[in-house]
Parts: structure tokens; C-alpha cells; sequence
């Protein structure tokens, strides 16, 4: 049995160490909001957090994760209304939808240390995440209204 | 199609329940049976049914039904705006509903760009009859002749009192009514429209940004069975022995099950190869790789791609067939003061949809249920049919989200894998495929090589026409025999030629299938927009004109182009009719010209940059596009694209311009680095380390244009952007370097 922090939730699962936190989050645990494209860690379609590092699930084993704190999309907020998805909502961003939570997961970890990213900056955090459908430029609008939106929320308090 | 309805009687016994509302028939019924929440339970169908779109539930919320599947091109949301602004519905009382498998609904194939332009008329119609019903339940109620009220906003209002009544207080009233007489529907008029033409955002918005979505993939079921199926990597190679013993002992696998041998025509069977089924994904991934499988590759595995292109270049020189003429291009060609040739190739190619093929199925109670990322769910009971010899009945087909389809998810191939392994284990079965099993393993858009020649006069003007094609046929997948290119592949943008030429030769020759083909976004526009346009490019250049004038001059007078009358060859026309959708090279020109006007093509540029330009009409829709490239150090950026696109009357402004920022980047991944090689019968690239698509970093600025959003009648959006952007890169290249590019990917030539 292996003890997982995912979301602030403790969970205990029965996984090999070398099983993917991908598939013990959707298999075993049943949260299926991170999902899978390629497998190999190349599309980012099934990135999570780890101790705040954005990681590819798909890769990594959920052996390394025993005492740390996994998030994934389904904890940013389930009423969708932190400001990277309302920034998300407002652009209209998804197409098939498939690649957001991956989009979404690797944004945040971006927002969190540059509050105010070029496009280069964008360019070279997100392309990691491929999204076939080719909202790429409604992602970096996205992006850059969810920096002001936090930077002014920061403001507030 | 026809709209019809249950009778009240019907309705109370078909759902079980009493003191419902209007039901313009059902299939919206939430069944505490069913075991997957966000699903529908399939219900019973009866042929007499016809129009199952539309409830009002006495809460005052409407359910309609989206008939087509969503996957990414928005008709989940465009098909309910339709049919909510003709029934006065209130778009915050109205839930989606994703309609089952079911002829009633008419063609659900959820390809050709149709889902809008092939249902608006009807929607309409099926919005307008249950809207009526609901007034004429009104004017019975208040006793008042039904002109005097009129519904408005999910109430009915009585024009000379002012009262109105809600819509969930007319359901039961309105369920009663006849059915009203087609031709004595009133329409809105447009500039009434409340949904229809506006940016509504799309019903699964919410979901998508929290995780919350079910796609083929996150179907899960109690006592499931994960499958990950090892197939032949050569097509019609078969199993001849394998060694399960050590994919059972790996933990969670629970079985190992020999698929059933490839057919000589392949259509939607199963792929020969052995399932590994477990408890969970990662175990059936790890039993698959533990087995051991002696192929027998058959004859496919001399096969090879480069070799292939070879033979297609010969069959074109020795042996080609004629597909449609006019004139005599001899003699233009003698009298001609120039006379240029050029050859273009374009690569097999793979769909590679964000989520890869998936579908569960589930044996019990004398039907089986299936739920899968498949954009035609009457096909897959159709193909389940064939393959079990069950009535297709037998098989209720709900589809999930897709994470993209691209054509890849018409084949239904992976349904009935599914339903193969459900049968054989009695249990609820997931099929899931790898990225690699995506792209090695597909419906693959064919390669494909076109020569083309043309004649100018002395005044730079083109007056004779050759061109010549040759790829393996689509029609290979549903007959094994078909060798050479169909005539709906040559009228997707080869032999529905726009320009007007005095001599016109056009001619194919034969390919064989070493893969399963299929259809990719666009199809056989790809290739054939790519050497029309980079050609007339060429051509251009030569006569010492701009390429646009070159378009514009080429293209002839205004008129509206009958190519059976023109060339002998039966274009048809995306299935619709020319009076509905012409031919016109007016809307060609125009859209040209829409985009010309606004996007700098004739600036003064620095060393290294260019503009290039295509346009095209695909899907009864005319799109063009303007790219301005850098070539530098042997690198190539894709700077800025511009499109413009008049698909007539356009139902929602965002979702069109999000399908061209999609199309634009889809053309660019096949453009740049789209590539698939066979190799000994074998697909050599297999994830997206070497089968790359565009990523962010080599996604420029993208800028959209609409022409003509109100007039003309739908036509398709969803593939006609991609055409023309290969080529107006390869002619930007041009622009830019003085090197004329005639074989995708670029990536061959320079860096991107
Ligand atoms: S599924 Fe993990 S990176 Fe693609
Ligand atoms: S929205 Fe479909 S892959 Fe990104």
C-alpha cells in the first residue's frame, strides 16, 4: 500500500512503485481529468504537480511521490473560478478540450514564479504541451490575462 | 428525416414516468440504470420516431438533443443554438443533450464538414414545429386564435393581454398538440435571430477548464477490463503463434485473447494481434509488452514508401487514365510561348487526435452497450453487425467527447476490437491505444505525387493545362481491389478545377494500398491544393506577374463552373446540390481579394522574409491565406498566417475562426514536419519525438477574417482551412529564398 497526497486528500492505493502516477491517479483512484497523449513525455497532455513542480505523470513513477503532495486539475478549483480558468472561459480557449487539464496544470507553474510573461517566456514553459487541435494562441492570451488577473487579485490583499 | 412525435400515451410508457412535459420524442430519458452518470441510458427505439430532439420539462429547462458528435469543432453547441433560436428557447434553460446512435437523426457521421451545413435547414425546421406546438398549446389554453400570441424567450406571450405562460407550463398542454404540417412552419427572420450568428461559448466549456469532461478514454465501468492489444505491424500479416505465459504472470492481467485474423478488404474489422487484458491500463501495457508473437508478415512486407513514390511518378509517364478534358492540349502546347512542369509529393500522413482511439463495450441483457470517442456512431453498430452478425440493433452506441478526431474516429475499427474482447470475456471492455498504436496503426492519408504542366502565351497567360495524379485510394479500405483514385478523391480540389483554361488535360494513374487509407481533415485537398496552388505560383513567377493577379486572371469571368459540362467529369460537390451551392469563382476572387485588402502581401520586406498566398474551395466553402516567412540560416519561422474564409451563413462566429486558428496550425504540422515512412511493410515513426506537430513556439500569430457571414447557404468549416496553407509556405519560401520547395514536409530542406 502506498499512502498518496493528491489534492489534500489522503488516499492509500495498491500500485507497484514503477506505476505511473497517470495511471493511479485514473485507474486507481479514479480522478480522470489528467489524461494521457503520448505516454512517453512528450506532450504534456498529463501534467501534474509535485510538491509544486509541474511533472509528466505518464513518466513518472508514483513510487517518488510517497511523501509529497500531488495536484492535479481537478483541484484548482472545481467551480472553475480561479482566474486562470475564468482567463480560460473568458478566451474561449478548448477546442476537443483533451489537452486543457495539461495546459492548464503547466500555466499555473508558470504564473506562479513570472507574473508578468513574455511571449517568449510562455513559448518556452508551455511548449512542452502539444495541443493538436491548435488553440496555442488563444492559450497565451489566456495566460497573459490570468497574469493580470492574479497580479491584481495579489494587489487586493 | 421527418419530424414527428410521441403520443402522450407513448411518452408515459416509454419513460416510465407521469406529469412530464413536450417531448418531440426522446431519447433524453435519465435511467437510474444506467452506470455511468453523465450517460444516458440507450432507450428503445422505434422506426415510426422520427424527430427526437426536443423535450420541455416542467422545470421550464429544454433539452436538446445534438445529433452529431464533439470534437473540438463546436457543433455540440452550434446544432442546439440552431434549433433554440427557431424555438424561442432560453439558451441559460437549455441542456445539451449527446444524442445515441440512431438513423432517426440522419447521417451522424461527423466528417465532410457537414454537421452545420447538412442540418441547418432541418434544425430549423425541428426548432420552428415545437415551437409552434408550444403557441398553438397556448392559444388553447387562453382560447384565443394562435395568432394572437407568439413565444418568446421560453414564454408565451398573449399579444393582447400581455400575460404569458412558461414553456414548462405549456410542456404537457404542447405534447398533446398535432404534429404541425411542415409547410406551415414560420421561420424567423434573420435579423431576429437571438443564437444564430452569435459567439455563444461552448456547453462543455465549464467542464474542460476543472476536469471534468468524460472522453472515450475515462469511460469506466464496474468489473472492467482494461485492453491493450499487440497488432500485426504489417497489414494482412497474421499471428501464427504467441507465448502468453509471461503476460500473465505480470500483476492485473487477467487474460490474453488472439484477436481475429485481418480480412483481405480490411473496412472496420479488427487488425490482427493479441489482446492483453488486466484490471488497470499500466498492467495491460505491461502484460502487452511481456508477450511473445510470431508473425507471419505476409506479402506487404517488401513494401516500401520511397520505392512507392517511384512506381507512382512511372505509372503517371506510361499509363495514366483520363478523368476529364477540354480542348487540346497538343496543340496549346505547341502554340504556346513557354511551357513549364513541376512535380509535387506529399507524404503519408497520420490523424494523431490529441486522445488516441478508445471504446468500451458491454455484453448484458441481450444488448450491448458501447461508449467510445467515435465521430460515427451508426457505423459502429453497422460494422459490429458485420463482424458479430448481430443485428446492428443489438449495439447502443453512446459517444463520449472526442480529444480531437480528424477523421481518424469515422473508422470504427476500435469499436469493434472492443466489442470482439467484450464478447469473448462477458465483461465490460476498455480498448486503449498508445500514441504509438495511433500512429503506426491507422486509416493513413496517402501519399500521394501530381505532375503538373501549363502553356502560356506570349502575354504571360495561361492557355494549357496538364495535370496528373496518382495515390492509393481511399476506396481501398471497403474493397481491396480499388487501385487508383476515386472520383470523389479527384473532386476534392484536382478535377473541380476553378480556372479557365482553353486546353484541359486531367489524368491519374494507379496505386496500390500498403496500409490501411483513410480520410484526414481535408482529405485529398491536401496534396491536390498543394500542387495547384504552389503550381500557379510558378507560373506567376514565370509570366513575371504577381501570384494574385496570376489567381485572379486564371480564374476567367465571374460564372458558376459545371464540370461535367466543362470537362466531362462528374464532381460531386461534396454531396450538394449546385443550386444550393455553386461553383463560383466569384466567391473564389472575392475571398482572394478580402484577404489581399487587408494583409500587407506587397510590403517592402528585409532579406530573408517573404509572403506567399493560396486559396482554395473545399467543402462547398472558399478559404484563402497569406504567410509571411524568414528563412535565415537555414531556419525557417513561420511569422504571421492570414486567412480569410466565407462559408456563407455562419451560425457561430468564434467556433469558425477557432476551426481556422486550428486549421491553420493543422496545416502548418503537415507542412513542416508531417511525415510518415513505411519501411518493410512496417509505419517507421511512432510517437511525437519523430512524428512531430506544431508546437507552441512554432505557432505564429494567426489572423481570421469572415467574408459574406449572412449570405449564401452554410458550408463547411471545420476542414477548408487547411488546403491552401502548405502551399502559401512553400510559395512564401519562394518569395523569400528564390528555392522552390515541391515535396513536403519542409523540414527536409531547412530547420523550423
Ligand atoms: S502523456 Fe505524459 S507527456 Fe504525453
Ligand atoms: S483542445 Fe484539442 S488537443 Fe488541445
Amino acid at each position: 500500500m502506498i499512502k498518496l497526497n493528491v489534492n489534500n486528500e489522503m488516499h492509500e492505493v495498491d500500485a507497484p512503485d514503477d506505476m505511473p502516477i497517470l495511471w493511479v491517479l485514473r485507474d486507481l483512484l479514479n480522478r480522470k481529468g489528467t489524461k494521457f497523449g503520448c505516454g512517453i513525455g512528450q506532450c504534456g497532455a498529463c501534467t501534474v504537480h509535485v510538491n509544486g513542480q509541474p511533472v509528466r505523470s505518464c513518466i513518472t513513477p508514483v513510487g517518488i511521490a510517497k511523501n509529497a503532495k500531488i495536484a492535479t486539475i481537478e483541484g484548482v478549483d472545481p467551480k472553475g473560478e480561479h482566474p486562470i480558468q475564468i482567463a480560460w472561459k473568458d478566451n474561449n480557449v478548448p477546442q476537443c478540450g483533451y489537452c486543457q487539464s495539461g495546459q492548464i496544470m503547466s500555466a499555473l507553474t508558470l504564473l506562479e514564479n513570472n507574473t508578468n510573461p513574455s511571449d517568449e517566456d510562455i513559448n518556452n514553459h508551455m511548449s512542452g504541451n502539444i495541443c493538436r487541435c491548435g488553440t496555442y494562441p488563444r492559450i497565451k492570451k489566456a495566460i497573459k490575462d490570468a497574469a493580470v488577473a492574479m497580479a491584481n487579485n495579489a494587489g487586493d490583499k | 428525416m421527418n419530424t414527428s412525435k410521441l403520443s402522450r400515451r407513448e411518452f408515459l410508457s416509454y419513460a416510465g414516468i407521469a406529469g412530464s412535459g413536450l417531448l418531440l420524442g426522446c431519447s433524453s430519458l435519465t435511467s437510474s440504470k444506467s452506470p455511468l452518470p453523465k450517460f444516458i441510458e440507450p432507450v428503445d427505439n422505434d422506426p415510426q420516431r422520427l424527430n427526437i430532439f426536443v423535450a420541455i420539462k416542467p422545470d421550464n429547462t429544454v433539452e436538446i438533443v445534438s445529433h452529431r458528435v464533439e470534437m473540438g469543432q463546436g457543433s455540440k453547441t452550434g446544432i442546439p443554438q440552431i434549433i433554440a433560436d427557431e424555438l424561442e428557447a432560453d439558451w441559460n434553460q437549455v441542456n445539451v443533450i449527446q444524442g445515441l446512435g440512431d438513423k432517426r437523426y440522419g447521417n451522424q457521421n461527423t466528417d465532410g464538414s457537414t454537421s452545420i451545413r447538412k442540418f441547418y435547414d432541418k434544425l430549423r425546421e425541428i426548432g420552428a414545429s415545437a415551437r409552434t406546438m408550444l403557441e398553438q398549446a397556448a392559444a388553447d389554453y387562453w382560447k384565443v386564435p394562435v395568432e394572437q400570441v407568439y413565444a418568446k424567450n421560453n414564454r408565451v406571450i398573449n399579444k393582447n393581454t400581455d400575460k404569458s405562460v412558461t414553456f414548462g407550463d405549456l410542456a404537457e398542454l404542447a405534447s398533446k398538440q398535432a404534429l404541425p404540417d411542415v409547410k406551415t412552419l414560420r421561420y424567423k427572420s434573420p435579423k431576429d435571430f437571438n443564437y444564430i450568428g452569435k459567439p455563444v461559448p461552448v456547453v462543455d466549456l465549464h467542464d474542460m477548464v476543472t476536469g471534468n469532461t468524460t472522453f472515450g478514454i475515462d469511460v469506466d465501468l464496474p468489473n472492467m477490463l482494461v485492453a491493450s492489444i499487440e497488432r500485426c505491424p504489417v497489414i494482412h500479416g497474421q499471428v501464427k503463434s504467441f507465448d502468453a505465459s509471461a503476460a500473465l504472470k505480470v500483476p492485473g492481467v487477467v487474460d490474453v485473447i488472439q484477436m481475429p485474423a485481418t480480412p483481405e478488404t480490411v473496412l472496420f474489422f479488427p487488425l490482427a494481434g493479441v489482446a492483453v487484458l488486466a484490471t488497470n491500463t499500466w498492467a495491460a501495457m505491461q502484460g502487452r509488452k511481456a508477450l511473445s508473437i510470431e508473425w507471419d508478415l505476409g506479402e506487404n512486407q517488401s513494401y516500401d514508401s520511397d520505392e512507392a513514390f517511384k512506381a507512382m511518378h512511372k505509372t503517371l509517364e506510361k499509363s495514366p487514365e483520363v478523368v476529364g478534358k477540354k480542348g487540346d492540349i497538343s496543340k496549346g502546347f505547341n502554340a504556346a510561348k513557354k511551357v513549364i512542369e513541376a512535380e509535387y509529393k506529399v507524404p503519408y500522413l497520420a490523424h494523431a487526435p490529441m486522445e488516441p482511439p478508445m471504446a468500451t463495450a458491454w455484453f448484458h441483457d441481450d444488448i450491448c452497450e458501447i461508449w467510445a470517442c467515435v465521430q460515427n456512431p451508426q457505423a459502429v453498430m453497422e460494422h459490429a453487425e458485420k463482424m458479430t452478425k448481430l443485428p446492428k440493433e443489438t449495439f447502443k452506441v453512446q459517444p463520449t467527447l472526442l480529444g480531437g478526431g480528424f477523421g481518424r474516429k469515422s473508422k470504427t475499427d476500435f469499436t469493434n476490437e472492443a466489442i470482439f474482447l467484450a464478447d469473448k470475456t462477458k465483461k465490460p471492455v476498455k480498448v486503449v491505444w498508445s500514441r504509438e498504436d495511433d500512429i503506426q496503426l491507422g486509416y493513413f492519408h496517402a501519399g500521394a505525387v501530381q505532375t503538373m504542366k501549363a502553356g502560356l502565351d506570349d502575354k504571360g497567360k495561361i492557355t494549357t493545362w496538364h495535370q496528373k495524379t496518382a495515390y492509393p485510394s481511399i476506396g481501398s479500405t471497403f474493397n481491396h481491389q480499388a487501385n487508383s483514385p476515386a472520383g470523389f478523391e479527384l473532386g476534392l480540389g484536382f478535377a473541380d478545377l476553378a480556372y479557365d483554361f482553353d486546353n484541359v488535360l486531367m489524368e491519374k494513374g494507379q496505386a496500390k494500398a500498403p496500409v490501411r487509407i483513410g480520410w484526414m481533415r481535408s482529405v485529398c485537398n491536401i496534396q491536390q491544393s498543394f500542387a495547384l496552388n504552389s503550381f500557379l505560383d510558378e507560373a506567376a513567377h514565370e509570366a513575371n506577374i504577381t501570384t494574385e493577379n496570376m489567381i485572379l486572371n486564371s480564374l476567367g469571368e465571374n460564372r458558376n463552373v459545371n464540370h461535367e459540362q466543362v470537362y466531362g467529369f462528374k464532381f460531386n460537390n461534396y454531396g450538394e446540390k449546385l443550386k444550393r451551392h455553386p461553383y463560383s469563382t466569384e466567391r473564389y476572387k472575392n475571398v482572394l481579394t478580402a484577404l489581399t485588402a487587408k494583409t500587407p502581401i506587397n510590403e517592402k520586406l528585409p532579406k530573408g522574409q517573404g509572403w506567399g498566398i493560396a486559396v482554395h474551395r473545399s467543402f462547398v466553402s472558399y478559404v484563402s491565406v497569406a504567410t509571411k516567412v524568414e528563412v535565415k540560416d537555414g531556419h525557417l519561422t513561420i511569422k504571421e498566417v492570414h486567412c480569410a474564409i466565407d462559408c456563407g451563413l455562419g451560425v457561430n462566429p468564434d467556433r469558425i475562426k477557432s476551426q481556422m486558428e486550428g486549421a491553420m496550425l493543422f496545416g502548418l504540422s503537415l507542412a513542416l514536419m508531417g511525415k510518415i515512412d513505411i519501411k518493410s511493410g512496417k509505419v517507421v515513426q511512432s510517437n511525437f519525438h519523430d512524428y512531430p506537430v506544431v508546437r507552441m513556439n512554432q505557432a505564429p500569430e494567426i489572423v481570421v477574417h469572415l467574408v459574406n457571414e449572412t449570405e449564401n447557404a452554410p458550408g463547411g468549416v471545420g476542414e477548408p482551412g487547411v488546403p491552401p496553407v502548405a502551399p502559401s509556405i512553400a510559395n512564401a519560401i519562394f518569395a523569400a529564398t528564390g528555392k522552390r520547395y515541391r515535396e513536403l514536409p519542409l523540414n527536409q530542406y531547412l530547420s523550423v
